[in-house]
């Protein structure tokens, strides 16, 4: 398309950033060309914020380079940018009414007072706040507060207008109208616009480009439509959209296995009988007799939502949601029928599927029979188990031996939770620990992006000794 | 609706202390010893014109020089580490607990003859009173109302939103530019109150200029302190006189607070 044509105007160069020891950008890399309208969406705490920020000057980054028209420019200063920022709270100044707000900027230019005076009208007139000048910002509603913002920036000329989360204080009606001026205002000033949100809507709707963000990496960026309909693994697909993400096995190329069927897909290249994620929108599979289904399922719940019904099929031990204009009968059994090209598979987020450790014991006692050993400096003890100290020890956790300590004290604590995907079954969750990750399964849901306690339950676990340590 | 009910204790309060004596001080201001009406009070007030203008400027004086100390101090204090933001001002209150009239004697032996600044400037060579003189009224009132000034300002400017610092330098101001253009305008509610704490408790302070100054700088607070145990009536008056000037100034200076404000 003419994406290639275009001029990259900012580049993220190998960014890492890091506060209090935490890791909040872990080596991003991101190109932004001219005149588009590039969100970045993620899950609050993904680090698309602090993206911003590196953008915008406030944040430094510990390594990587900040790239602006060709020059790095580590280091400079906001005030030094020709970027604005359309701040989450707006910011604007209370001592100040409306126009003096809007011509804040242009007034450290040195501008001519009329000249300042024109252009802020103009911008006004664009922000449709005509006649709103002496105004005090205190007085005004969210909406037109947040629109002095965006005035406030775009009347400087920046090359780049950054955008956080400008729409989040706004109810859902003006929040959908301002969406629709801020996209106008984009093309009539054709200006670069970075807009950051955690509303998967409001960046389809949007956007050019969408970058999707998940715990300090990037983890895909595409159109609206790649991100919808190809989306690169189950977190961008749960992110974006309603979908049924199912566990399942690539047989062959184009022979996908799920829910103990074996179906087409287009998909190649995944190898033979490799585990893999796949997804199915709702609004694409279609309801037809149970003889006639891939997949036969009975009816659980049936929600009329305006333009479809939204249906909860019980398929197996799975659950799988359909939107659909044709109604069904509850507890009746129905068909599912999807067409190939509608079948997306994925890579799984994780390589492996149970935890596996490996461990020297540190201590044990046969006679009340249990053992320790040391995994990211704490002590693990192992009830119901004696193995010599010394002994190398494999440890085989299946997902579910996993949980999140309830009582606060777990084996290992502050685990972060990186992802939470329904797989129609169980949610698949994905922890973080100092060293590794891990793979747990809950059927409650859990909030992403928060640190909580992790314990075993060595009851489920499979264990080998591989080795001595002293024997080398 | 509102309950009146839980205001009733304070309105009471407010005319049994309040209105009441006001009302006395009015009366009395307008009455000869004999409880008759009378106007001779006021011209035996205007008698003490030059002590009363002496007082309202050393009051200025004082006011002034506590808002040039406060205003940076309050500024660096906004600047430092959370932690070390309340040590500050946990210093700066510690004074504030010993009893007032111990700080002024502090001063009087501070700044007396052979005492420890006279010593050590001496042995520099310099020789000079430092007691007894308007200089050194006009430093045991700062010295004593300093926190009153710097504490408003410090609320103030703590309460400056970081947003609009970054709002600031995003659209191109460098440091003095948000100073100048955000902070500096944001702080001035922390000034006015500032100078209205300083100001109305120094013009009728007393005690001070009688430890401190000399012969000529007693304030008009002395003079009441003196009268009122002699004639009733002229002390009212001055009083009156002295609240009217206060009122007055206190609507000057809420002036000029809306009109920053608006600016």
């Amino acid at each position: 398309m003419e994406q290639t044509t275009k001029n990259t105007i900012v580049s993220l160069k190998d960014i890492f950033v890091r506060f209090d020891g935490e890791v909040i950008l872990n080596h991003i890399n991101l190109d932004i060309h001219e005149k588009e309208f590039v969100t970045i969406l993620g899950p609050s705490g993904c680090g698309k914020t602090t993206t911003l920020r590196i953008i915008g000057g406030f944040v430094e980054p510990e390594s990587g380079d900040v790239i602006f028209d060709g020059k790095r420019i580590n280091g400079t200063p906001p005030n030094k940018r020709n970027v604005n920022t359309v701040f989450q709270k707006y910011s604007l100044f209370p001592h100040l009414n409306v126009f003096d707000n809007v011509a804040f900027g242009l007034k450290l230019k040195k501008m001519p007072k009329d000249e300042i005076k024109k252009k802020v009208t103009k911008m006004l007139a664009t922000v449709d706040l005509k006649g709103y000048e002496k105004r005090s910002v205190s007085k005004l509603s969210g909406g037109q507060q947040q629109r002095v913002a965006i005035a406030r920036a775009i009347v400087c000329d920046p090359d780049i207008i950054l955008l956080d989360e400008p729409l989040g204080a706004l109810d859902l009606k003006l929040r959908k109208s301002m969406q629709l001026e801020l996209k106008e205002i984009q093309q009539k000033t054709e200006k670069t616009f970075i807009y950051v949100t955690h509303d998967q809507e409001e960046a389809l709707t949007m956007s050019d480009r969408v970058v999707v963000m998940n715990n300090g990496v990037i983890e895909q960026i595409g159109t609206p439509e790649d991100i919808y309909n190809e989306p690169v693994n189950a977190f961008v697909a749960d992110f974006i959209g309603e979908a049924n993400i199912l566990n399942g096995t690539m047989i062959d190329d184009c022979r996908i296995q799920i829910l103990g069927r074996e179906l087409e897909c287009v998909d190649k290249g995944f190898g033979k009988n490799t585990p893999v994620d796949v997804v199915i929108r709702p609004e694409d599979i279609e309801i037809t007799a149970p003889e006639n289904g891939q997949l036969v399922g009975t009816v659980e719940k049936l929600t009329f939502k305006g333009v479809h019904y939204e249906i909860s099929v019980r398929c197996g031990k799975c659950e799988i949601l359909i939107h659909s204009t044709k109604s069904a009968e509850i507890d009746s059994e129905i068909g599912m029928r999807v067409i190939p090209f509608n079948i997306q598979i994925m890579n799984k987020l994780l390589p492996f599927y149970d935890n596996v450790i490996e461990a020297e014991v540190t201590y044990s006692n046969e006679g009340e029979n249990y053992f320790e050993f040391e995994l990211e400096c704490e002590t693990i003890k192992v009830e119901n188990k004696y193995f010599p100290q010394g002994a190398r020890v494999k440890i085989t956790l299946p997902p579910e031996a996993l949980s999140l300590a309830g009582d606060g004290i777990g084996d290992l604590k502050d685990v972060y939770i990186e992802s939470v995907v329904y797989k129609g079954e169980h949610n698949e969750i994905i922890l973080e620990s100092d060293e590794r990750k891990w793979l747990m399964l809950s059927d409650t849901d859990e909030q992403v992006a928060t640190y909580v306690p992790l314990a075993f339950d060595f009851s489920k676990a499979v264990f080998e000794v591989v080795g001595n340590a002293e024997e080398g | 609706m509102k309950s009146k009910k839980p205001s009733i204790p304070y309105i009471a309060w407010m005319v049994v202390f309040t209105m009441i004596p006001i009302f006395m001080i009015g009366y009395t201001a307008f009455t000869d010893k004999n409880g008759n009406f009378s106007l001779e009070p006021f011209s035996k007030a205007f008698f003490y014109t030059g002590v009363f203008m002496k007082s309202l400027w050393i009051a200025l004086i004082s006011t002034a020089i506590c808002l040039v100390l406060a205003y940076p101090l309050a500024y660096i204090i906004t600047k430092m580490k959370h932690s070390t933001q309340n040590t500050v001002i946990m210093l700066m209150m510690i004074p504030m607990w010993m009893n007032f009239l111990l700080r002024i004697y502090a001063w009087v032996t501070l700044l007396q003859d052979n005492g420890p600044i006279d010593m050590l400037l001496s042995m520099l060579g310099i020789h000079a009173t430092y007691i007894g003189n308007t200089g050194a009224v006009v430093l045991g009132m700062v010295y004593e109302y300093l926190p009153f000034m710097v504490l408003p300002i410090y609320t103030v400017m703590c309460k400056i939103d970081g947003g609009l610092i970054e709002a600031a330098q995003d659209l191109g101001s460098n440091s003095f530019a948000v100073f100048k253009k955000v902070i500096f305008p944001l702080s001035i509610p922390g000034v006015i109150s500032g100078i209205t704490m300083v100001f109305v408790p120094s013009a009728s302070t007393f005690l001070v200029s009688q430890y401190l100054g000399g012969t000529d700088d007693i304030m008009i607070g002395d003079i009441i302190d003196k009268i009122f145990w002699t004639d009733q009536n002229t002390g009212s008056a001055i009083s009156l006189i002295l609240m009217v000037f206060i009122f007055v100034f206190l609507i000057i200076m809420n002036f000029f607070g809306d009109e920053e404000a608006i600016a």
